[in-house]
């Protein structure tokens, strides 16, 4: 088993009002441990010094639920393509390697600690139309509407979304264009998403502008950086559902009720 | 406490139990459910589920998370599928199928009412997935895919890629998150339950800390629901995620709910072996790749530091097909898993430490091509090779069990409410659907039946009760009770912080694990389970006398956070080994080496132990002492048991 001298940046900051600073550490790490366990190895040492340990998020540790990630010398998730940064490996790095890690960052993102950062805006993009709704029990039966394996597949990639939030720090200009246009794809496929279309787009688009993300000018950077390579033709998609649902936008009716 | 474990499960024909029960069941007058407020711990298929559909009834619901966001929730690692008993494929599927195979393959250790209505309402969690837009696969024709899973004789598990549990944990978070919009749910996430409060002898509350702030609340309620997974990281190493816990279970059962067959454990034949002390978690291959992999070890001691490529076929033990003619590599998770153990204690187990064996392709490739096999697991191969640094296509796998789900939990009656009147428990973390071993595709339909559909009802029902009889005094977070639990979650952290001893929580976990999974793992025996549970209670007072836990309670603390579970966990492994050692049988998940058959199979003692072990907590200030055992029988009327036989 080869052994890998690392030489660490990393990003350090007690609080959320408080100036952070790098500060290096010497690791010396098996090729086999995950980029996350080598910050763990880290953790150990530090708590034997009774240094404060590193704080960053991790849970499922098999790259699906979105928890991890910070930048690794200056893009999200690290150099290797289509991983995120739990499934990332060290034999990914050679030994001498000076590698500087900091959290994501986007004035919608604020840091909390260390390389932990507050993606809250995500769910509240979400909250504003990213849904369709169904009163639990009432749902028809599920083969009564038949979907084209096509346009079942394409909703798919996009619900492959894991929302960890590395589109946004890839970008400029630091857009969430590309994780709301996924939710948008993923309903707006599906038969079941078109009576909402058109309120789901108007509105997830305004609360992405509310929460202080930035907007998109076509860098593709956050295509590069999705770990689960979701495609930029979404967000074309979002613009055109855009358009047309601004150009349709009239005033809705008030109808009293019964009675 | 004298307790009376009464199921509450009604009788009478089987097939209308759950509806006759629905409409004995109370209601509440839609205008007056927003004045009854529902704690949700969890937001899982479970926990989400159920917080989303109490919200659309118009409940006012409080809904805690330790996760950054509720879709992050464990239930997003499944990869397999859903069963629903659809029979859209024709094959002979029906309700009754899947009731009868879920009560089998849980080695009739399950409450009869309890799966049949599971087996009920799995097609209604299709339709109503389904319409939220979760993304099933489909075939050509636009209709909906499924495939056979687990050893199952019927195709009828629907399945999203192999991202299952994401897609469908994806559906219950929107629907919650339109909730949250919708002002009916308050969701609070980076939020860990620490205590539950008990007034006039309910369940109304809990104490939590923030997260990021480390500020202590008290939340009141009329029901408290518990949605909060299993307790597998007990064993520190399992597929569970990092954060996954048993807290919430473990001071609900403090504060007297009775835990139910703790040692109902599953562990998972395919997963990524150990690859050294620096491992964090382990990951799960898909089981489906046992459907085209030869399992095999070398024959020889001897040959096991060469290059598989290099060991020649005659000198291979392809074991499960010698042992299993009939069923090959596709027996059971339990029996595919303590083979593989055995010919590791035999000294002939593959890869560093020898815990490993061989799931090799090679024949598959052959057979089918490079490319079929690449269309089939292509993504499991490449997260193999990502992990391990090996290509499968052109080195066979190496797998080991592992640790990956928990039958048990808090025991629960029909209405899934505990013995706590007004604490409910859904999804992983009660006991009640599974007996001794989860069939694979069960899981994501336990948790959304509980959630979506049986938690709404039978909470209505019991708010609705309390208040015709009116039970529910008014509480706010100035009752002494609530003051106490408080002042027991602040000193319990103030504790954490001054014991300034020198190892990691992380350290005392690893250890904690290591034994449990040594005494308390595939095996079980009279002798090591006592080892165990001397072990155990030294290793916790070494961790009340010497845990470090650095910085302050008032900030993002995750060393804190760690402590607090793996103080709790320290308690849970002794449960768990007294309940291993007082279930002589062996049974579904849990084996015990003095009861085997002639062949070295699993043999059940329905004589003496058709019963649920429901555990009450007894205890001073130390910590636990000698719980007191409860039983509730189990009854037999539909499936009969037998023993369960795959040669």
């Amino acid at each position: 088993m080869s052994e890998l001298n690392i030489h660490l940046h990393v990003w350090r900051q007690a609080g959320p009002q408080v100036e952070g600073k790098f500060i290096q550490y010497q690791v010396t790490v098996t090729e086999h441990a995950s980029f996350l366990e080598m910050l763990d190895i880290l953790n150990e040492k530090l708590i034997e010094k009774s240094e404060e340990p590193i704080a960053f998020d991790s849970d499922c540790r098999e790259g699906i639920c979105g928890t991890c990630g910070f930048m690794i010398n200056g893009v999200p998730h690290g150099p290797q393509s289509a991983t995120t940064t739990c499934q990332l490996h060290m034999r990914t790095f050679k030994t001498g390697d000076e590698i500087w890690v900091e959290p994501f960052r986007a004035r919608a993102f604020p840091v909390m600690r260390d390389l932990v950062v507050d993606r809250g805006a995500f769910d509240r993009i979400v909250q504003s139309g990213g849904f369709i709704s169904v009163r639990t029990g009432s749902a028809p039966e599920a083969n009564s509407v038949r979907i084209g394996k096509q346009d079942a597949d394409t909703a798919f990639d996009a619900a492959a979304c894991i929302g960890c939030g590395a589109c946004v720090a890839a970008c400029p200009n630091a857009s969430a264009s590309l994780f709301t246009s996924a939710k948008m794809g993923h309903l707006g496929l599906l038969p079941q998403g078109q009576p909402q279309r058109e309120r789901r787009t108007i509105a997830m688009v305004a609360k992405m502008d509310e929460e202080g993300f930035g907007s998109c000018t076509n860098h593709r950077e956050c295509e590069a950086a999705c770990p689960k390579e979701i495609s930029i033709a979404f967000i074309a998609r979002m613009n055109r559902d855009f358009m047309r649902a601004k150009a349709k936008e009239r005033p809705e009716k008030q109808i009293s009720g019964p009675g | 406490m004298s307790i009376e474990l009464k199921s509450n499960a009604p009788t009478g024909p089987i097939e209308t139990r759950w509806d006759r029960h629905r409409f004995d069941m109370k209601l509440v007058n839609p205008a007056n459910r927003r004045k009854y407020t529902v704690i949700m711990v969890g937001s899982g298929l479970a926990g989400g589920a159920g917080a989303a559909a109490l919200g659309q009834l118009g409940y006012n619901v409080k809904c805690f998370c330790y996760q950054d966001s509720p879709r992050r929730a464990h239930s997003i690692a499944a990869q397999g599928g859903i069963n629903a008993a659809k029979n859209y494929q024709n094959d002979g599927d029906s309700i009754y199928r899947l009731f009868y195979d879920t009560v089998k393959g849980g080695d009739f250790r399950a409450r009869e009412s309890n799966v049949y209505r599971l087996a009920q309402l799995s097609v209604n969690i299709i339709d109503q997935c389904t319409a939220q837009g979760v993304p099933f696969a489909r075939e050509y024709s636009g209709l909906l895919d499924n495939r056979s899973f687990g050893g199952a004789q019927v195709s009828r598990t629907f399945y999203a890629r192999g991202q299952t549990g994401q897609q469908l944990l994806i559906g219950a978070y929107q629907a919650l998150e339109e909730q949250i919009g919708a002002g009916t749910v308050q969701m609070h996430s980076r939020t860990e339950m620490l205590e539950l409060i008990i007034i006039d002898g309910h369940a109304r509350g809990i104490v939590t800390r923030d997260m990021a702030t480390g500020k202590i609340e008290s939340h009141i309620g009329d029901a408290v629901v518990l949605a909060t997974g299993g307790y597998g990281n007990v064993f520190y190493l399992s597929t569970n995620a990092m954060g996954c816990n048993v807290t919430a279970n473990w001071r609900a059962h403090r504060k007297g709910a009775l835990f139910a067959n703790p040692c109902y454990t599953q562990i998972h034949p395919t997963c990524i072996p150990v690859g050294g002390e620096y491992q964090s978690k382990l990951t799960l291959m898909s089981e489906s790749l046992r459907n085209d992999g030869r399992v095999w070890v070398p024959k020889k001691k001897e040959d096991c530091g060469k290059r598989p490529a290099d060991i020649a076929e005659a000198d291979r033990d392809y074991y499960l097909e010698r042992k299993y003619p009939s069923f090959g590599n596709l027996v059971p998770r339990d029996i595919a898993s303590r083979n593989a153990k055995d010919v590791c204690d035999e000294g002939r187990g593959v890869g560093p430490g020898g815990l490993g064996v061989y799931l090799d392709f090679a024949d598959s490739i052959g057979r089918l091509g490079k490319a079929k096999v690449s269309e089939r697991y292509g993504n499991l191969f490449q997260m193999y090779e990502r992990i391990t640094g090996e290509d499968p296509y052109s080195t066979p796998m190496r797998i080991y069990p592992a640790i990956h789900y928990t039958m048990g939990g808090l025991w629960v009656d029909y209405n899934l409410m505990s013995n706590l009147p007004g604490l409910f428990v859904g999804g992983e973390a009660n006991f009640s659907d599974h007996g001794a071993n989860r069939l694979g595709a069960s899981a994501l339909m336990q948790g959304l039946a509980d959630g979506y559909f049986v938690l709404p009802s039978t909470v209505a029902n019991y708010v609705a009760k309390q208040a015709a009889e009116g039970k529910l005094t008014k509480a706010d977070t100035s009752h002494p009770e609530v003051r106490k639990a408080e002042a027991d979650v602040k000193a319990r952290i103030n504790k954490f912080l001054s014991i300034k001893g020198k190892r990691s929580p992380d350290a005392f976990h690893r250890e904690l694990g290591l034994m449990v999974w040594e005494y308390c793992g595939m095996a079980r025996s009279e002798e090591g389970l006592k080892t165990l549970l001397k072990k155990v209670p030294e290793l916790r007072e070494q961790f009340w006398s010497g845990v470090s836990v650095l910085g302050s309670g008032e900030s993002l603390n995750q060393g804190l956070e760690k402590a607090g579970r793996v103080a709790d966990f320290l308690e849970m492994a002794e449960l768990l080994a007294r309940d291993a050692l007082d279930r002589k049988e062996s049974c579904g998940g849990h084996f015990r080496v003095e009861s085997q058959t002639d062949e070295g199979e699993a043999k059940r003692d329905d004589n003496n132990f058709q019963y649920v072990a429901a555990w009450e907590y007894k205890g001073d200030d130390k910590g636990p002492t000698e719980p007191v055992l409860h039983k509730e029988p189990l009854e037999f009327e539909y499936v009969k048991p037998s023993q369960r036989s795959y040669k």
